[in-house]
């Protein structure tokens, strides 16, 4: 990729909005004159809480005021970009730019810049501006590192939006329909927003090197997801944004039953199942990675939050450890059932999670009570006792069944994910997608529910037997 | 130049083209004809590179389609169906833009933006905002932004159809030169009369699949029978028609007029002339009765609509709404 190719598509499109007073207009006011306002705003408040004896409020508001600056004209990048592609689609001119010797990336990367330069000029502009008032109106100006800190955020939002905005405009046939989505956006942005203000005002500066971090990582993911995705063919050969549900049935189905259709659950295990695990061996590494980090944190965490004695300890449990059980009526059918469908559900949340969160908050979700099997086995360390027992009496017996099931369970669900990232090759977002989700659903159902049956009965019936044993009783 | 080997694409459970064949040497204009949605749109974006095909082959200018995408972009100038301007930029910068984009010094740029400006009228037109422009101006500007990388082969997507009666001319002799100049065109037109006017070889596309292909002359002969002569004469011919039964294929007469077909009218109609002459026969004329192409087309698509098995089309009742 030649980024002197991109910047002739970045040159032609800021000189075009430029002449543009409907972007021009608002991005002169929410430049020059908001900053004015806030500058005042910003006076009025601190006057007034001063009088009030509450000084730390207008401290906070300052710095504030200071971030909302920046982030007003950058959401002028937002409708900029949304109409990046499929604006000069619906205007007829994508066909010959498209015909051009650039390549996808070039012209991607053009369309982000132009996109994101302009607005963000706009918000070091704002930003100088607002600096400039309180330094000539009440002596104050912000320490470097917060100067520093609010740049960064200003720009990395700026980049977020606009990468997401991109791949909706290259992923849409009409400008409604990129407006339309855009609330995918717009409301994690708003949340984002209020979620800053809160730190700024709590004082926790430290924080938003953390959301800067978080917000980098999104990036990465969106700018590969949109380079990945964004297609000539795609962009000219589709007119229509509509779902064809039996299309897509027809797809999944294929997949799922693949070449073993009708041949019965032993060729269908055979043909379909083991493979698709072995396609998912790279998930499946990092899914272990992820738990064995969830217990290697949650057994640190125990010294640092340990429980009351008493709590844990193991000759009360040893004691009380039937009684216990019988109280809570687990020693039965109905205990094992209730084991099997807590852990489905549990599934079946990480898995609508991780369909948002490109497989993500699954994997998180799937960590906590890992973690907190660490964490128990670190304090049954604290207390002077082997960890490994504990593990031996209270977890390995069903745990065996369970996490393998976990692990391929989240596995699946991060692959889902990911595939609306990096579709196979050849493939559209939603065949990638709909592939990813029959493997989902060959392991759910070939391997997970078995598996969480079993680690269920094991739970109820076997190990409270192991851990009695070990416990001497 | 360009060469094209069982092309197909399937959008979906869409076949848009199936099967086509084709080769555009140097210097040869071949016209593209087919009714809408025929897949003629499709093939064109194939040869650009821009779509993929599902099956099949393409050469232009030596690269293939797929796999040297970028070199067949540069090689290739393409006139699209809608211009799809920049309405608030001048011609100057939009050439500028479009000469930068496919590598051109801008010293060289400029020259040949000059000259091709010069060439179709608009150079006094240069300095206006696009949105300015009229329809037949925008045309004319897309047709030298296509041209201005100076490319061995164009794709040209209708280049007459918004443009008045002079400027249609100009653009209709611009791609004649076009051709003395080696390069080889395809040319998607409405105008059946343009078409018949500059291509060396006409394709018919219908439901994606070629069904016609051939020189203009060739067709006719090939759908609309052998050609039809005409010969006149001074004074009535009384039984001269009668002398030539063994020469001609007689349609019909008149008292100083007839009509015959002739396979080979290169060969036949000296040997007419020379008959009537020894007969002493005056003969005021003797020339082919014109038939259009737009009756080989007409032909073409009623045939491949009964060869499908298909109800005709609209292309029944709006025989010239070419796409």
């Amino acid at each position: 990729m030649s980024l002197s190719s991109a910047l002739i598509i970045t040159r032609r499109e800021v000189r075009d909005q430029l002449r543009d007073w409907r972007i021009v207009v608002p991005g002169a006011i929410l430049t020059l004159i908001f900053p004015v306002l806030m500058n005042f705003t910003a006076k009025q408040a601190i006057s007034f809480v001063e009088r009030h004896g509450a000084p730390v409020i207008g401290e906070r508001l300052i710095p504030f005021l200071l971030m909302v600056v920046g982030f007003f004209p950058i959401s002028v990048s937002l409708v900029i970009a949304l109409e990046s592609f499929v604006g000069e689609k619906e205007r007829h001119s994508l066909e010959p730019l498209l015909s051009s010797p650039l390549t996808d990336a070039e012209l991607y990367v053009g369309k982000m810049l132009a996109a994101m330069l302009p607005p963000l000029a706009g918000a070091y502009l704002g930003i100088a501006v607002y600096l400039a008032g309180l330094a000539i109106t009440i002596q104050w100006l912000p320490t470097p590192g917060l100067l520093l800190q609010i740049l960064i955020l200003t720009t990395i939002q700026a980049v977020v939006m606009v990468s997401g905005a991109v791949v909706i405009s290259a992923q849409t046939t009409s400008v409604r329909a990129a407006n339309l989505l855009a609330s995918f956006i717009i409301i994690p942005m708003a949340l984002l927003v209020q979620g800053e203000s809160l730190v700024m005002f709590w004082g926790r500066y430290d924080v938003l090197w953390w959301i800067i971090l978080g917000l980098g990582t999104i990036t990465l993911v969106l700018i590969r997801m949109g380079v990945r995705l964004f297609s000539r063919e795609e962009l000219l050969g589709r007119d229509l944004d509509e779902i064809n549900l039996r299309a897509a049935w027809r797809t999944f189905s294929l997949a799922y039953a693949g070449q073993g259709r009708g041949q019965g659950v032993l060729v269908w295990y055979r043909s379909e199942v083991l493979p698709t695990v072995k396609r998912m061996a790279a998930a499946i590494g990092l899914l272990a990675g992820a738990l064995l980090a969830a217990v290697v944190v949650g057994f640190g965490f125990s010294a640092r939050y340990p429980l009351p004695l008493p709590a844990v300890e193991m000759s009360d449990i040893a004691a009380n450890f039937d009684a216990n059980l019988a109280q809570l009526g687990f020693v039965s059918a109905g205990g094992a059932a209730w084991v099997f469908f807590t852990n489905l559900r549990a599934l079946a949340l990480a898995t609508l999670l991780g369909a948002f969160s490109f497989g993500v908050l699954a994997v998180v979700l799937l960590m906590i009570p890992v973690s907190l099997t660490g964490y128990f086995a670190g304090q049954v360390a604290l207390i002077g006792l082997n960890p490994a027992q504990f593990f031996a009496a209270f977890v390995l017996p069903h745990g065996v069944f369970e996490i393998t099931a976990a692990v391929l369970a989240g596995a699946a669900i991060l692959r889902l994910g990911a595939s609306v990232i990096a579709p196979p090759s050849g493939k559209t977002v939603g065949e990638g997608w709909l592939l990813a989700l029959a493997d989902w659903a060959k392991v759910s159902f070939g391997l997970v529910a078995p598996l969480l049956l079993l680690a269920a009965a094991v739970e109820v019936f076997v190990t409270p037997v192991v851990a009695r044993l070990m416990l001497g009783g | 130049m360009i060469e094209a080997q069982g092309l197909s694409k399937r959008f979906d459970s869409f076949l848009a083209v199936d099967n086509v064949s084709l080769s555009v040497r140097s210097g040869e204009v071949m016209a593209l004809l087919g009714p809408n949605g025929a897949g003629k749109t499709t093939t064109v974006r194939m040869l650009t590179s821009t779509l993929r095909p599902t099956s099949g082959w393409a050469r232009v200018a030596g690269y293939d389609v797929v796999g040297q995408a970028a070199q067949v972009r540069r090689s290739v100038g393409v006139l699209t169906e809608h211009h799809g301007l920049y309405l608030r930029m001048r011609s100057e910068e939009y050439l500028d833009f479009f000469g930068q984009l496919y590598g051109l010094p801008p010293a060289e740029c400029r020259a040949r933006a000059e000259a091709l400006l010069e060439r179709f009228g608009m150079r006094e037109a240069a300095g206006r905002r696009l949105g300015e422009y009229s329809k037949g101006m925008r045309q004319k500007l897309a047709l030298i932004r296509a041209m201005l990388h100076d490319p061995p082969v164009l794709l040209l997507d209708e280049p007459t159809s918004a443009m008045d009666p002079l400027s249609a001319r100009i653009v209709r002799d611009a791609i004649a030169a076009l051709r003395s100049e080696q390069r080889a065109v395809i040319l998607c037109t409405h105008n059946l009369a343009e078409a018949e006017q500059l291509a060396d070889h006409i394709a018919v596309i219908r439901r994606g699949r070629l069904v016609a292909q051939g020189t203009p002359a060739g067709l006719k002969r090939q759908w609309l029978g052998p050609a039809l002569v005409e010969l006149r004469t001074a004074q009535p011919l009384n039984g001269g028609a009668a002398a030539l039964n063994d020469l001609i294929k007689l349609d019909s007469s008149g008292a100083n007029w007839l009509r015959y077909f002739a396979d080979q009218p290169e060969a036949i109609n000296p040997r007419v002339l020379q008959r009537l002459a020894e007969r002493q026969v005056p003969v005021v004329s003797l020339a082919e009765v014109p038939r259009s192409l737009e009756d080989v087309y007409l032909q073409v698509v009623t045939a491949a609509d009964a060869a499908s098995g298909r109800p005709p089309s609209e292309t029944a009742a709006a025989p010239l709404d070419l796409d």
